[in-house]
């Protein structure tokens, strides 16, 4: 048999007579679990390569949006996207969105939840693997850890040495770089929330405001905890979508597997003898060593699996040494484990099947709804507050006068005057108390830009107009052209008829 | 046979069950994480420092007050305190400018009608109603009809001195009793209580009415019943009525009438509350 070495294997050969314990695999039961360390070896491979990229593009994303300027003209602010919490606006790029829009926030939210849950009933735990925060920010830092620290080997030995002066400077050295990213992240979030050229000024020169201190203070002692220390914890113990993720799979299900079928019975494998009649698992246990959870995933579907595949890397890779096939690890279905038994062929991967398309429909759902509404809003907005006490009040001559709180919200960026009416009523006289108007049939308010304003309204009718108790009315604003910009329905309620 | 006291072992997970059991489902007793106990732990230690500091347990006659000898009570003063003190600071200058100069400025103007609302809530919507609608004998003071004038110095006279009260400033009236058989005659007072309703069509003219009204009420109602603020006699020829305008009732107002009273507040609230309340009411609807 010949053995291919490929060339990043060729300096370290892998060996294949250590053996890894799972952590959680243990015999006995006591009534409070110590935590086993976990020193995850280095790897190399496809899904490795996919992490590399998830973590760069979504860490550059991060650290870079609140760089990007955008320009709004005079009336807002220029960064490209900011939760301005002052002035109760969110802008993303061209896109600005009010406090009484917030039903997009929750669009978004249920699109997101959808989306999870249709890309979990495809592939597994994707999100888990590549796109959570606390997978990629763990993994930046143990990438620092093995820079400073060395490989598993290496850790695991300066871990179980004394407190020598290299032990004291690699460990300092690693925590500073720690706390530096830790940070970064700290501040790259606060950015989010002030101007990011202002916020970084004012934090250099510590005058910056309170609340971007403790934010500042508080996401690094976040990073630093959980990223530096918590890890698989967070995963296992504090991340309810662990203990859920089953709910959305089935068994076409497509995740990171240990085909049980092909390796089974594993044993260790002398160089030259024969396949024939026992597993390809050769059972170096490089599948635990490498993995950040600390499993071992020929124990079937866990909890803490996060379905990153670089026990697959590592199976692969000691997979073309022994010049198997690669997959021994990988992508499989609880259907095709059950059909490759039959002896009936694989199902392909496919995209669609009731529970996927389920997901998509919710997920299409959403999504039109979010964009059919976002295309239909309007830069003006209008609602009418009929004042419940008094319901109504009669005056001297008899007319009947209603009070109305009305607020228009001019959502665009120059300052605005709309002519308001209401309809409904044979003779009405508008008023806008407190500034002098006088009844009139019509009113001119006029509304500062990106603002909402309230405008106390007095409308008075004669009681001899009135039909019945209560007339349904609507109040509209034209804009300066004199066309109907938004409409609001209420009523006018008077005596009773 | 002895009984198997060890915990049941779940096959799968090698992990104990508890015992307990629902429609066939065990529970399973997974080790509670180290850290996990450490943090319970350190947050009871976290307790007894506050114990400490903050204020904790009863004792049979006081407290354990804590070194930072917080209150709540305290606390509450204080927020109190800054409170008025910036109102003052904020609205400070409505106290030195007119009704018209205040309402020039919008947020002035907007700081003293929300202000006023509150007092209005705090001090006059016992009689005259949250919604400032009034009762039969309570003034609404949303319209446009005011007994004792509804300009800004009027309302604010009225808040003031208030009516029937005990300042020596008070609005006061009286209208006299047109007792029957000792004043006038019931027909007189019946055909009296027809001529002012006939002024908004609503009871019936005859002349025994016009000759009594000018005789006995157009002195101070006026002769259309255009009634008169100086001496605070309503309007008789409008809408509103303030003790109802049913032919019984204004018979029985006329033969025995009813004086309502509003206590003066100007030793009871401060000037810029007295200011904000008038503008406030001014901007009820009726202001003039």
């Amino acid at each position: 048999m010949t053995i291919e070495i490929k060339q990043h294997e060729a300096a370290k050969p892998i060996p294949l007579n250590e053996t890894f314990e799972a952590v959680d695999w243990q015999e006995g039961q006591p009534l409070f679990a110590k935590r086993i360390k976990i020193f995850p070896k280095r790897v190399k491979g496809l899904f490795r390569t996919i992490k590399w990229w998830f973590l760069g593009v979504l860490l550059g994303i991060y650290y870079l949006l609140p760089w990007v300027r955008w320009d709004r003209g005079e009336f807002a602010p220029d960064q490209a996207v900011l939760f301005d919490i002052a002035s109760r606006r969110f802008y993303f790029f061209d896109i600005e969105i009010w406090p009484q829009e917030i039903i997009y926030l929750v669009g978004i939210l249920a699109g997101a939840a959808m989306g999870l849950f249709f890309v979990t009933s495809l592939i597994g735990r994707a999100w888990c693997a590549f796109g959570c925060p606390q997978t990629v920010w763990t993994d930046l830092f143990m990438f620092i850890e093995r820079r400073i620290e060395g490989d598993r080997n290496q850790r695991i030995k300066l871990d179980k040495g004394s407190w020598t002066f290299k032990k004291i400077r690699k460990r300092v050295i690693k925590h500073a770089l720690w706390l530096v990213v830790s940070a970064g992240t700290g501040g790259a979030w606060a950015f989010y929330f002030m101007d990011a050229p202002t916020l970084a000024s004012g934090l250099m020169h510590l005058h910056a405001p309170t609340a971007a201190w403790i934010t500042v203070g508080l996401l690094t002692a976040m990073t630093y905890v959980m990223a530096g220390f918590a890890r698989e914890q967070v995963c296992t113990y504090m991340c309810p979508y662990s203990r859920f993720q089953s709910a959305m799979m089935d068994k076409e299900t497509w995740m990171v597997s240990y085909k049980a079928d092909r390796g089974e019975a594993r044993g260790k494998h002398k160089r030259g003898t024969t396949w024939d009649n026992r597993g390809h698992c050769v059972d170096c246990t490089q599948c635990v060593a490498v993995c950040p959870m600390g499993i071992d995933i020929r124990n079937g579907m866990q909890m803490e699996c996060i379905n990153c595949g670089l026990c697959a890397d590592a199976c692969n890779n000691v997979m073309s040494r022994l010049d198997l096939p690669s997959g021994l690890i990988g992508y499989d279905s609880l259907s095709n484990v059950e059909r490759r038994s039959r002896g009936e062929a694989e199902k392909p991967f496919t995209l669609l099947r009731v529970r996927t398309f389920m997901y998509l429909a919710a997920l299409s759902i959403v999504a039109s709804f979010l964009v059919s509404s976002f295309m239909l809003r309007k830069d003006v907005g209008l609602s009418v507050i009929r004042d419940r006490n008094p319901v109504f009040v009669m005056l001297s001559n008899g007319d009947i006068r209603d009070g109305y709180t009305v607020k228009i919200l001019n959502k665009s960026r120059s300052q605005r005057t709309y002519q308001l009416e209401i309809l409904g009523l044979s003779d009405p006289m508008l008023e806008e108390t407190g500034h002098n108007t006088g009844f009139q049939p019509s009113l001119q308010l006029t509304v500062a830009p990106d603002e909402v304003e309230d405008f106390r309204i007095y409308v008075r009718q004669h009681n001899s107009d009135l039909h019945t108790t209560q007339t349904e009315v609507v109040f509209r604003l034209l804009d300066k052209n004199g066309d109907e910009a938004i409409r609001e329905g209420t009523q006018f309620i008077g005596p009773e008829k | 046979m002895s009984e198997d006291k060890r915990p049941e072992r779940d096959d799968h997970t090698g992990v104990e069950t508890t015992g307990h059991e629902w429609d066939g489902i065990k529970e399973l007793n997974n080790p509670l994480p180290r850290w996990w106990v450490w943090s319970w732990l350190v947050s009871i230690v976290w307790s007894i420092g506050y114990w400490v500091v903050m204020p904790s347990w009863p004792l049979l006659t006081s407290y354990l007050e804590g070194t930072e000898n917080y209150s709540s009570r305290q606390a509450v003063l204080e927020e109190v305190a800054a409170i008025k003190e910036r109102r003052i600071q904020f609205g400070g200058k409505m106290l030195h400018i007119s009704y018209d100069e205040i309402r020039e400025d919008d947020t002035l103007y907007d700081f003293a009608t929300r202000g006023g609302k509150s007092a209005f809530g705090l001090h006059c919507a016992q009689c005259h109603g949250l919604g400032a609608t009034g009762a039969e004998g309570i003034a609404n003071l949303n319209d446009d009809d005011w007994i004792w004038g509804g300009s800004e110095d009027e309302i604010e006279a009225t808040i003031r001195y208030g009516v029937r009260s005990d300042h020596l400033d008070t609005h006061y009236s009286e209208m006299p009793a047109f007792t029957p058989d000792v004043m006038l005659s019931p027909e007189e007072i019946s055909a009296t209580a027809n001529y002012v309703l006939s002024f908004t069509n609503l009871g019936e003219y005859s002349e025994l009415g016009e000759n009594t009204f000018a005789d006995q009420c157009s002195f101070c109602h006026g002769e259309s019943g255009e009634g008169m603020r100086e001496v605070g006699a309503p309007k008789l020829n409008d809408a509103i009525w303030l003790y109802g305008g049913t032919l019984e009732l204004v018979t029985q107002q006329i033969a025995s009438p009813r004086h309502g009273v509003m206590p003066q507040w100007e030793n009871r609230l401060d000037e810029m509350t007295i200011k904000q309340l008038t503008l406030y009411v001014h901007s009820l609807g009726g202001g003039e």
